[in-house]
């Protein structure tokens, strides 16, 4: 099931799976999931708490390792790697989004911003560093608030810096775990409608949540139940978040002449 | 190309890392200095104790050498008599005859000077004040590496024929004579007139305190005739040719002194030989093992000061595990982070060394001005100091820094 068969694959899963050994019990958190992503699509990883979905989002996001089947992210066999290896591959290839924004505290948004291209090899120049981080600040409409702390904005605001932060060094791949999860829902539309926007530029989003609501913004709705994939649909009734904050400004907007 | 571009990359972050790390430091100021302080304390303390140790070791050698070059000195036994110990010199042991006869026979005795001496009341330009009277022979102000003010010493002829001539000490000078010069004065002791024909420098105070300055020095001859109407010397002082003759020359007095005095096999020796040498290395070891304890007990602290490090560290390294966990997530690698943690350790221990070694000196230069001798700040101990707390700051850095970089991201995203 893949909405985008016409372009490239960026993610193969093929029999992936995950066990823990806690004491004497093994606990299989993802038994044998086999998907294709392509590039340009964006998709929702749903399940309830249990299910398995964020032990296969910090397996696409390598973090953790597999501990059978094989994971091609963007061709690259991701078994075997050691941690450097997979640092820098996050670095190259991924693009963070937590729930709890995790953005370093007492550090100005454009320092922020500017993180993982400090961790790339080669090094970014640091004129271009700093070029890129205002660019991408200015993307999500923070070009205003460059030396600002995440202490001093709103969570909708520190939510931005992450997607800027997940954005500057071009991933292929941004992995976004309950993006919406601390936010009201007016701002949760305006963080969709960010996302909305990358992923009309061509960028491939896969996103994790558990609010059907959310979820429906995407192009396609993954459910996982007990480590497994119990459906995977294209989005029929896809919500879009630009029309729907035009609705609620212009609703705003009668409410405070009347 | 690729090389030199990689080396490049991992300069120019390094630099970057090093400043996260000095901003983390900045941020928690009161912490940083606090943890620098054990540091500081360690590193001055052991600049200050070296310095103190070797200043205080410069001025017992100095003292040590002021006694005289090669020197040794014979002393009669100590007379006991119903259980009372009258004390060195007072038995009546060693004659002239003695004295010449070590002159004669140790060919390893450069020069000798018989010494009799005694208490008495020196008058002169109408003042009077006690002082010592020595007996000695010409050898004696080479064999004490003295020099002489003004005038010059008494000759053998004036030993010879018992001249009534005096050499006085400075003190002595001053205390009967004021400002004026005493050369070409008379003094009287024990009613006797003396011609005073030298002034001694000044030489300050000896080894056991004594004023050294205040003093009359009379042919030998004229105090055994004139002053005290002894017939023994209260000591001999001998000058040996060089110091590694003062055993062989100890000895060979030794059993000429035996012999003449007729002392069988399991008799205990009726003298006394005390050996300059011997001194200055059993003082100079003494002193010597001081500074090393001194510098030991700085040791301790730098090394507390080094565990103080280490327990901040830690502690901080678990109070930003959430901010580990995001830079690993982002794509730092395991070396990223422990260098970061390093540097901070790194820079706190310098800066701590660097600051402790300027007080350290401060230190010193004020316990100088304290003491009656001068701390002697050694490069060495700088740069001990110095290279030993940044040792210990990568020693007790490395430990949390690898416990951060060895972090698991997903555990260390979840840390609250």
């Amino acid at each position: 099931m893949s909405a985008q068969m016409d372009t490239p694959m960026v993610i193969q899963l093929r029999e992936l799976a995950k066990t823990y050994r806690t004491g004497e019990v093994d606990v299989k958190a993802v038994r044998g999931i086999t998907l294709n992503i392509h590039r340009g699509e964006f998709v929702a990883i749903m399940g309830a708490s249990g299910s398995g979905k964020s032990t296969l989002m910090n397996m696409l996001g390598c973090l953790d390792q597999p501990s059978g089947g094989t994971y091609l992210l963007d061709g690259v066999r991701i078994a075997g790697l050691n941690r450097k290896q997979l640092a820098t591959l996050r670095n190259r290839k991924l693009g963070f989004v937590f729930q709890s924004f995790n953005l370093l505290a007492r550090t100005s948004a454009l320092e922020n911003v500017e993180l993982p291209m400090f961790y790339g090899m080669p090094l970014v120049p640091l004129r271009e560093q700093r070029e890129r981080a205002v660019a991408a600040l200015k993307k999500v409409g923070l070009g205003d608030r460059l030396g600002h702390h995440p202490s001093q904005l709103s969570g909708g605001q520190q939510q931005r810096i992450a997607i800027a932060r997940a954005l500057v060094n071009n991933p292929d791949v941004v992995l976004a775990d309950e993006p919406t999860g601390n936010l009201d829902t007016r701002t949760s539309i305006e963080i969709m409608g960010f996302f909305q926007e990358l992923n009309e530029s061509g960028i491939t989003i896969i996103m994790v949540t558990h609010e059907l609501d959310i979820a429906a913004y995407c192009k396609r709705i993954i459910v996982m139940r007990d480590g497994q994939v119990i459906s995977d649909t294209l989005n029929a009734n896809r919500r879009h978040a630009r029309q729907e904050l035009d609705i609620l400004n212009q609703a705003e907007k009668t409410a405070k002449l009347a | 190309m690729i090389l030199i571009r990689r080396l490049q990359t991992v300069m120019l972050r390094s630099l970057l890392t090093s400043m996260i790390a000095l901003r983390a430091l900045r941020r928690n100021k009161l912490r940083s200095s606090l943890t620098a302080l054990g540091i500081i304390i360690g590193v001055a303390s052991v600049v200050a104790m070296i310095a103190v140790g070797n200043g205080a070791q410069a001025r017992i050698e100095s003292k040590v050498a002021a006694l005289g070059q090669n020197l040794l000195t014979i002393f009669a036994g100590s007379r006991r008599s119903g259980g009372v110990n009258s004390g060195l010199g007072s038995a009546s042991a060693i004659t002239l005859a003695d004295a010449n006869a070590i002159r004669m026979e140790v060919t390893d005795v450069v020069a000798i000077s018989p010494e009799v001496s005694t208490s008495a009341q020196a008058i002169a330009n109408g003042r009077n004040w006690s002082t010592s009277v020595v007996g000695e022979s010409p050898d004696y102000l080479k064999i004490r590496d003295w020099n002489l003010d003004s005038g010059s010493m008494f000759t053998d002829r004036e030993v010879r024929s018992a001249a009534k001539v005096a050499v006085i000490g400075s003190k002595t000078a001053r205390e009967l004579f004021g400002p004026l010069d005493p050369v070409g004065q008379t003094l009287r002791i024990k009613n006797i007139p003396f011609v005073i024909i030298g002034l001694l420098a000044s030489k300050g105070a000896g080894m056991g305190g004594q004023n050294q300055d205040d003093r009359v020095i009379i042919p030998f001859t004229t105090a055994m005739k004139r002053v005290t109407g002894d017939k023994y010397l209260r000591s001999v002082n001998v000058q040996v040719v060089s110091s590694e003759r003062m055993e062989v020359a100890q000895q060979q007095i030794a059993s000429l002194l035996r012999q003449r005095h007729h002392l069988g096999a399991g008799r205990d020796d009726d003298f006394n030989i005390f050996n300059q040498k011997e001194i200055a290395d059993t003082v100079g070891s003494i002193s010597r093992i001081i500074t090393l304890l001194l510098g030991a007990i700085g040791g301790i602290s730098l090394l507390v000061g080094g565990i103080g490090i280490m327990n901040i560290m830690l502690v901080s390294v678990t109070e930003r595990t959430r901010e580990i966990g995001i830079r690993i997530a982002i794509g730092a690698q395991p070396g990223d982070i422990r260098l970061q943690f390093l540097i901070e350790a790194i820079t706190l221990s310098l800066l701590g060394g660097l600051i402790g070694v300027l007080m350290g000196v401060g230190i010193s230069q004020l316990i100088g001005l304290v003491a009656d001798f001068k701390a002697i700040v050694s490069t060495g101990s700088i740069i001990l100091a110095f290279s030993v707390s940044s040792a210990i700051g990568i020693f007790f850095g490395l430990y949390p820094a690898s416990k951060a970089a060895a972090l698991d991201p997903i555990d260390a995203l979840r840390y609250e």
